[in-house]
């Protein structure tokens, strides 16, 4: 028989996890993507942190809007709870969800089209409200699934596949989350894992809204010469200034730190992320020298990557609005749903 | 690591675990393909042209094929491989109008072959059909070597055994049986152009013990086993021990029990660990109750008027160290073990008392005689070696290796040629893509367990000492073994210009065995792989640097299973399969034109 569905082996001597899983336990199903596209390998670096967080896969939830890299929550943490929304509209299940029960560790999965052009203010807001999520931006510069039209992303002088240019200026989703307030901005390459994969385990362990725009080459619409999204250009442009380690809570806390290289940044649970400047005078916990750096590299026609901003001290919107602590799966009945009465007493109140 | 240089023949066959650990480089995965096909006689030949006897061979090889299979090291069982070599001769017809012929004329050229044996067959398989004559001379009444004197019928019959051994004669191969040659110079002065001594290891070893010679139901196991297939032995004691734990030992016990014995034990003095037997043979044995007993080393026999009653053994005790090496040994105790007849199973010896020492030929001080590892020539020009006679007691699959190689020398040697000036092996690179999701070959993993054979059942198989116990495979297990095959010579070919470093072969490859990173010793590049492996004797793949970042792709051979998915996901044919063929010339080949 011929086939090309990945077969799951048990073979000798595979790595475990914490909890005795594997990596391929971090899988899903076989993707459908192009042979060669960037999201494949941000699937495959999304499992590959779940994998070294040692995430119990049925206590995450996967949420993704429309478009190819939407379509990727199927292809890993196969026992995972997950909602594919409609177009542009993630954000809302996720801070739903994340209201709902906050134990969870939530990622969100989008593309350049559906976060920056039908779903731009849903993106925005989520931002703002600081959901305690993780939210991957498949960056590709064009509807991939609609077969390669520009994207709000794409750059001026960016040439499609037939030649013509872009002629509108791009939405940088960097830029955008350092403006309203996001509290961990991140860039990365579906070509660099070793960036990446860390980059994705401190975003989920980050308490609040962690934004990782990515860099993901479409192969199929715009991975040709005089795009500014291929292989071959992020390759020659990009840039790395801040590479951050996760030291999860129970490992090294105490670990000494270089002066001035490297900075320690202390999580809500006690982990810590560990920042490691490649660039000279760059802080990513000052959020005006971020934006100073950012706008300097865009200058140089640079692509700034690495963790550029976090902010620890910002609470949450479960913590901001005073929420409900426990999942609200676990309340009772009767105390979840005090019934009409109730209700009615409340609202007088606000008559 | 400096680039992997992939068009050395070398490389690529290496990956090929089993045809690699076959003495006569099998192509196994492609023989297993046309089993697959239903092309059982193609099979069959293909297997022919280097080992020469599948059907001898699919039965009773020592199968060193096996234990090197790919799937044992990814899951737990080898492929069947000596199973569906016996699938493909029992499957192949008539194949008579396909083997070599007996050619027209002969070229003149005479060579004497001493002992029918398996390294004598196969020199004269490959040297009569270009027009050697070729005599074989045997001592005893029938040809076939131990193969017919001591591989019991039970396990090789005699009409699979007469079979493939006819098919040669039949190229007008001479053969005197019942011709002890019995003075190496007088054969030497019969003016033959060349003389290939294929005679074995005849000696079975002795175990000089007291009261050793006070009994003749002392039996030493090759010289038994000869006396019951030659059927000049017909019965046994009820209680029988045999000493030794190797493959005699394992045929000389089955054999006893067929004979009417009811207690049989094999004696050990060491522990299981340390026995020589292969596992199936022991299996095999104690299906049929053997006992195997061990730490038991033999101290004595006990006669009593003449008559053998049992032996004395000390109990043994061993230490072994982190590796499992005996460290220390002690004795415990004495126990003495009743029993009618023994049988010696300790080893072989090479015995040439028919070669006088001043005929040129030189050996060394146990007996063995010089002989060059590549020429099998010995210390006299135009006299070669092969089989046990050269190296010591070995197997049949080593003695056919020797038998083409020996052929190689003789037909060098009539030509007044270099013996060394050998062709080398070359590698031939054949597409397997047929189109989207589409290999020419089965590239998909198939999980099933190693197939059992299945086995004449307990009460039947005694009653006659030449019924055949291993009935062969059926059809559903045929189509299951086939499958398991992970068509290790379908080559994963890179072309690293063509690599964009998507990661996309990276993500999909099921068992982790590639990686991109930057170069550096391999020592390095082991402990940062994907999936870290120490060598299992299988090389890592380092590619010329990817044009876009100058790393370099790592694939780790070791745990590949050649399913074809890397080449698949990747979107520019970077990777590719390609179906290797190793081709190996033979004799008969020596005269083509040198590969460029
Ligand atoms: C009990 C037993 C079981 C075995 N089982 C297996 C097995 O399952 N699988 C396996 O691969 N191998 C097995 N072997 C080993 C295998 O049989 C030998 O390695 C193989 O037969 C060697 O082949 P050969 O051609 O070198 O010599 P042999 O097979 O030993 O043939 C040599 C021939 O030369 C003849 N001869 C000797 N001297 C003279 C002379 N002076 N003049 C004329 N003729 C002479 C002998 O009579 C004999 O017929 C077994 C061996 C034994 C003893
Ligand atoms: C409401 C609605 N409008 C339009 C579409 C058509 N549509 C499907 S995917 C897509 C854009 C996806 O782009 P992006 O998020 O960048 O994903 P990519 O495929 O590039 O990964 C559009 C416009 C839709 N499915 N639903
Ligand atoms: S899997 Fe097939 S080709 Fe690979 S070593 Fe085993 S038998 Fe040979
Ligand atoms: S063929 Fe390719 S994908 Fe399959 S195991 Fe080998 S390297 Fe991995
Ligand atoms: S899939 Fe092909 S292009 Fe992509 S990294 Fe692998 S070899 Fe290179
Ligand atoms: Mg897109």
């Amino acid at each position: 028989m011929t086939s090309f569905v990945k077969p799951r082996i048990r073979r000798k001597n595979q790595p475990v996890n914490e909890l005795g899983l594997t990596r391929a336990d971090y899988e899903g199903a076989m993707s459908t993507l192009c042979a060669g596209c960037g999201h494949d390998s941000v699937t495959a670096s999304m499992a590959r942190a779940f994998f070294r967080l040692s995430i119990e896969p049925h206590r995450a939830v996967k949420v993704s809007g429309i478009g190819c890299s939407s379509k990727t929550t199927a292809y890993f943490l196969r026992e995972s709870h997950g909602n594919n929304t409609v177009h542009g509209r993630m954000p809302s299940v996720a801070t739903g969800a994340a209201a709902a029960n906050s134990s969870l560790t939530y990622i969100g999965v989008s593309g350049d089209g559906d976060s920056l052009s039908i779903g731009l203010g849903q993106f925005v807001h989520a931002m703002r409200r600081n959901v305690n999520m993780l939210y991957v931006l498949e960056n590709n510069g064009v509807y991939g699934l609609t077969k390669g039209q520009f994207s709000a992303s794409a750059d001026i002088g960016s040439l499609a596949k037939k030649g013509a240019p872009n002629e509108q200026p791009p939405i940088d989703p960097v830029s955008l989350a350092l403006s309203v307030g996001a509290t961990f901005v991140a860039r990365g390459f579906s070509g660099d894992r070793e960036q990446l994969v860390p980059l994705i385990e401190a975003g989920l362990k980050h308490k609040g809204f962690g934004l990782i725009d990515v860099i993901s080459p479409c192969v199929s619409f715009n991975d040709h010469k005089g795009s500014t999204k291929s292989y071959a250009h992020t390759y020659k442009y990009y840039h790395k200034s801040v590479h951050a380690d996760f030291v999860p809570p129970s490992k090294d806390i105490k670990v000494k730190y270089d002066e001035g290289e490297m900075m320690p940044v202390e999580l809500h649970d006690g982990g810590v992320i560990r920042l490691r400047k490649l660039e000279r005078g760059f802080d990513p916990r000052d959020r005006a020298a971020a934006t100073m750096a950012l706008a300097k590299a865009q200058q140089n026609k640079e692509i700034l990557t690495g963790l550029i901003h976090i902010d620890e001290s910002h609470p949450d919107m479960h913590e901001l609005n005073r929420m409900e602590e426990r999942p609200l799966n676990e309340i009772p009945y009767a105390e979840l749903n005090p019934g009409a009465a109730k209700l009615a007493e409340l609202q007088k109140n606000f008559r | 690591m400096i680039p992997t240089d992939t068009s050395n023949p070398a490389y690529f066959h290496k990956v090929v675990d089993c045809q690699w650990a076959c003495p006569a480089h099998t192509p196994v995965p492609d023989y297993i393909r046309l089993i697959a096909q239903g092309r059982y006689a193609d099979a069959y030949l293909l297997n022919r042209k280097s080992n020469v006897f599948p059907g001898i061979l699919g039965r009773v090889c020592d199968r060193p094929c096996e234990p090197a299979c790919r799937r044992g090291r990814v899951e737990d069982d080898p492929v069947a491989i000596c199973r569906l070599k016996r699938v493909a001769s029992d499957h192949r017809g008539d194949v008579s109008d396909r083997l070599p012929k007996k050619p027209a004329k002969t070229n003149g050229k005479r060579i004497a072959l001493v002992g029918a044996g398996p390294a004598s067959f196969t020199v004269a398989n490959d040297l009569a059909p270009m027009g050697y004559e070729c005599t074989i001379f045997e001592k005893l009444d029938e040809p076939g070597g131990l193969m017919r004197s001591n591989i019991p019928a039970f396990r090789l019959p005699e009409q699979v055994l007469s079979e493939e051994l006819d098919a040669i004669l039949d190229m007008g191969v001479q053969l005197k049986l019942g011709t002890p040659i019995t003075s190496m110079k007088s054969l030497l002065n019969k003016g033959y152009d060349a003389v290939f001594v294929g005679s074995g290891a005849p000696k079975g070893k002795n175990l000089d013990l007291p009261g050793r010679y006070d009994t003749d139901r002392i039996h030493i196991g090759i010289d038994w086993l000869e006396s019951v297939a030659f059927e000049h032995t017909k019965d046994i004691g009820e209680k029988v021990l045999i000493i030794g734990v190797g493959n005699t030992a394992m045929d000389c016990c089955r054999t006893s029990l067929r004979l009417g014995a009811k207690s049989v034990k094999v004696m050990a003095r060491k522990p299981r660990a340390f026995f020589k037997a292969s596992d199936w043979e022991l299996e095999d044995a104690e299906e049929e109750n053997v006992e195997i007993v061990v730490n038991h080393s033999p101290k004595s026999f006990v006669t009593k008027d003449g008559k053998l009653t049992g032996m004395v053994f000390e109990t043994m005790e061993y230490e072994l160290d982190e590796k499992g090496r005996i460290s220390s040994q002690k004795v415990t105790g004495e126990v003495t073990i009743d029993c009618d007849d023994v049988i010696l199973a300790i080893g072989q010896e090479n015995a040439f008392p028919w070669i006088e020492d001043d005929a040129g030929i030189r050996f060394d001080e146990w007996h063995v005689p010089l002989v060059d590892e590549t020429t099998f020539q010995s210390t006299r020009a135009g006299v070669f070696f092969g089989g046990d006679a050269a190296f010591g007691p070995k197997n049949i699959i080593w003695a056919v290796e020797h038998g083409h190689q020996a052929a190689i020398s003789i037909h060098k040697y009539c030509q007044g040629k270099m013996l060394t000036g050998r062709l080398p092996d070359e590698l031939e690179l054949h597409p397997t893509k047929m189109g989207m999701f589409e290999w020419s070959y089965s590239n998909s993993f198939d999980a099933s367990s190693r197939r059992e054979m299945r086995h004449v059942e307990l009460v039947k198989r005694f009653e006659k000492l030449d019924i055949e116990v291993e009935l062969g495979f059926s059809p559903e297990q045929i189509a299951t073994e086939v499958e398991r095959c992970l068509n290790c010579d379908i080559q994963t070919v890179f072309n690293a210009p063509l690599c964009e470093e998507c990661d996309a072969c990276i993500d999909i490859c099921p068992v982790e065995c590639l990686s991109i990173v930057e170069n550096s010793s391999e020592d390095e590049l082991r402990k940062v792989l994907n999936a870290p492996a120490a060598s299992e004797g299988q090389d890592l793949f380092a590619s010329d640097e990817l044009p876009l970042t100058g790393r370099i792709m790592i694939k780790d051979e070791n745990i590949c299973l050649h399913c074809g998915l890397c080449a698949e996901r990747c979107p520019t044919a970077a990777w590719d399969m390609q179906e290797g063929e190793i081709r190996i010339h033979h004799a008969a080949e020596q005269d083509m034109e040198s590969p460029a």
